[in-house]
């Protein structure tokens, strides 16, 4: 069974937890005592319906205001794969909550309200899962009950979203026609629609192909740590530990140390004691080479033919995160990437992207919480990365603000500075 | 060759990962180690995390002085065949020596009263990371809350102010006196601790599997009888064959009718179950529909 990230996000009241509460209740992955608590709360708050939101507003702040305040992760299982929701709220802080549920999805699901057709929210939203790189994308067309199932209206906004979505780096993107308080098309096909003939939500969330948005070109492994029994039992034991983010290893392969630039072999890769014949990303593993190296946390393994990126100037994009201090130029971070952690200082911001327009304010002096950005940031210590649409987790960083350690930065490397 | 993972494979990799970091970052973690399930799922993922090097941080339990004697035995035994070292937090010592006051009467927990003697333990050890083994399937507070959740000096959990967690990229920067509780079981369910434990052959106490026990009603769930436990006017003290689904101590962890006496027959009951783990089985989340919210903003696990 293969797991399978979604992020979903949607504008105020287009029924996106009606929706998530649709799919999980009837996959039935909502038990009786999670919907008599949220029917009890229903019937105290005097809400005219079983308010399935109440299921995914855990907080206390949540219920009383009424709305979401950060991402909430759900999850649920059918025959066919395991799926992991990260649920966005649409309005409040929604860029930070947004690029945060999208940083680890395969998948982004859009809500519409077929009433109101593509909205400023949406088209901000399908940005987002662009600049985020996530590989899929799908634009769910919810309330088509309200439109009378009218295929005219569907095709409608699937031609406003598409013209929209040129100017847009979209792989993948679905179209779906749903009714989440009625269930059409959510997990069983809609009777009331029979113009529609792809294929349901669930159908779609369990058969799109998933396995190729990895890169299983580059190998990348930054080390983690290295493990030294230096026990009686493993005298010469020396392995270096990590996740692969790029590319196959295998035993017998050669492999290049960076920063070093010494190549050498892999004699064998297990993972507590059993040997593992190939790794692949997400695997955790750990890799033993046949000479004995300078290697230490922070370094890379890579093919020697087929290096990252080196350098300590960066042309990136980064999204600010932090209330109250903006991004200015000149200022001084930890940034933090891969397994490797520096200081960096904005050298420029180039310009302040509006999410809405796309369109680029070169006069900004400064980023502040929820907005996006292109900066040149320079390292104290070269970094080993790739561009972020080559690989995601290479090509991504954080900033955190060394005076109160909170994460005020999330960034995505366009190339090396020039 | 094929390239693809299981879920299983997929969400190990994450949690060896996850646990790796922190042993690399921050110099003095410690694990939660309760006997339960989940505790014991994370145990077997940082041992496999660093094999065929020993554990490198010690682990801890905090004993509220009623836990299940099998599962006090299951600790020994694991801490004993690891060569672990073992931190007993105790709230009757706690309760003893007047830092915590008991709560009273036949309804009287001691869980939330393990808040401080978990506080008091990560300052007096200086322990800046410590793990638990957590899930955000358990309950809607959870749901929300980050793999390396950051806690102030005095333990506190800030709902509202976490920090934004992208990528596989975590922040464990932290003040003196400040730390972080880390949750490396954060994305899995019930469902899969179980397949992981059948898969790996995780042992775990005799406790969660169909046994015969001296049970009585309370409030719909079905209570081990102890002394801990005094009945209420009208409780009956009947024999069944009953499992635990979760294991906290014996005042607040209720169990269920069962016929499973091994992993796969439990699973087979799981999936059938209409009803969560923690619905079906833990009194401490029915105070209120904030139960659990209002005791993590206080310190607790």
């Amino acid at each position: 069974m293969e797991l399978l990230r979604f992020a979903t996000a949607g504008s105020v009241d287009d029924g996106k937890s009606t929706l998530i509460g649709r799919l999980l209740h009837d996959t039935r992955s909502i038990l009786e005592d999670q919907l008599a608590a949220v029917e009890r709360t229903s019937r105290a708050r005097g809400d005219e319906y079983v308010n399935l939101a109440l299921l995914l507003d855990g907080l206390k702040a949540e219920r009383e205001q009424g709305i979401t305040i950060d991402v909430a992760y759900r999850y649920f299982a059918t025959a066919q794969r395991k799926f992991i929701i990260a649920d966005t709220p649409g309005h409040l802080q929604y860029t930070r909550n947004m690029v945060t549920g999208a940083s680890t999805a395969d998948l982004a699901l859009i809500l519409v309200d077929a009433r109101k057709g593509v909205l400023e929210q949406t088209r901000r939203h399908a940005f987002l899962a662009s600049l985020l790189r996530v590989p899929h994308l799908v634009l769910c067309v919810n309330k088509m009950d309200l439109v009378g199932f009218d295929v005219a209206v569907f095709e409608r906004i699937r031609e406003e979203f598409r013209q929209f979505s040129m100017k847009l780096d979209v792989a993948d993107l679905s179209f779906i026609p749903i009714s989440a308080l009625g269930g059409d098309n959510v997990v069983t096909r809609s009777e009331r629609m029979p113009w529609y003939q792809g294929s349901t939500l669930l159908h779609h969330l369990e058969n799109v192909h998933i396995a190729s948005d990895r890169n299983l070109i580059h190998v990348r492994f930054p080390v983690q740590s290295v493990i030294r029994p230096m026990s009686s039992k493993f005298p010469d034991y020396r392995a270096y530990a990590g996740q692969v983010l790029g590319g196959v290893l295998r035993p017998g392969d050669e492999v290049m140390a960076l920063p070093s630039g010494f190549t050498t072999r892999i004699r064998e890769l297990d993972l507590a004691g059993r040997p593992v014949a190939q790794a692949f990303p997400p695997m955790s593993v750990n890799v033993s080479l046949a000479d004995e190296l300078d290697i230490s946390r922070g370094d890379m393994l890579c093919r020697p033919g087929n290096p990252p990126l080196v350098g300590q100037d960066l042309d990136a994009m980064v999204c600010w995160l932090a209330e109250g201090v903006s991004l200015l130029p000149g200022a001084r971070f930890a940034l933090k990437h891969t397994t490797r952690s520096a200081r960096a200082q904005v050298k420029q911001l180039h310009y302040r992207l509006d999410v809405n327009t796309l369109s680029r304010d070169e006069t900004s002096p400064r980023l502040g919480l929820n907005e996006i950005g292109r900066v040149t940031l320079r390292t104290t210590v070269p970094l080993f990365f790739d561009e972020y649409r080559r690989n995601r987790h290479t090509g991504s960083f954080i900033l955190i603000d060394e005076a109160t350690n909170a994460t005020v930065g999330a960034g995505m490397i366009n190339g090396p500075a020039v | 060759m094929s390239y693809e993972l299981s879920h299983l494979d997929a969400l190990e990799a994450e949690s060896v990962f996850i646990i790796r970091e922190v042993v690399a970052e921050l110099d003095s973690p410690v694990l939660l180690f309760s006997g339960g399930k989940d505790s014991a799922v994370m145990l077997h993922l940082a041992v496999k995390a660093f094999a065929p090097a020993p554990l490198p941080f010690p682990l801890m339990h905090v004993d509220t002085g009623h836990n299940f004697p099998e599962v006090l035995q299951y600790r020994d035994e694991r801490v004993a065949e690891l060569g672990a070292r073992l931190h007993v937090a105790s709230v009757q010592e706690a309760i003893d020596q007047g830092r915590v006051a008991e709560e009273k009467g036949p309804r009287a927990s001691r869980n939330r009263a393990q808040t401080v003697p978990l506080l008091e333990a990560i300052e007096k050890h200086r322990f800046n990371a410590v793990f638990g083994g957590a899930r955000r399937d358990e309950e809607k507070a959870r749901a929300k809350e980050r793999v390396f959740s950051f806690r102030d000096e005095f333990g506190q959990w800030d709902p509202k102010n976490q920090r934004p967690e992208l990528w596989n990229l975590y922040n464990g920067r932290h003040r003196r006196g400040e730390h972080l509780r880390v949750f490396p079981l954060s994305n899995w369910t019930e469902l899969d601790v179980w397949q992981y434990i059948a898969r790996e052959g995780v042992a775990l106490p005799s406790i969660y599997f169909s046994h015969r026990r001296e049970v009585f009603r309370r409030d719909g769930m079905l209570m081990a009888w102890s002394p801990y436990l005094p009945l209420l006017p009208g409780e009956e003290v009947t024999t069944a064959s009953v499992r635990f689904r979760t294991v906290g101590d014996m005042t607040c962890t209720a169990c269920v009718e069962s016929g499973a006496v091994t992993v796969s027959e439990v699973i087979t009951e799981i999936v059938a179950s209409r009803v969560t783990e923690r619905g079906a089985s833990r009194a401490d989340d029915k105070f209120s529909e904030t139960a659990m919210e209002d005791r993590k903003r206080e310190g607790y696990f």
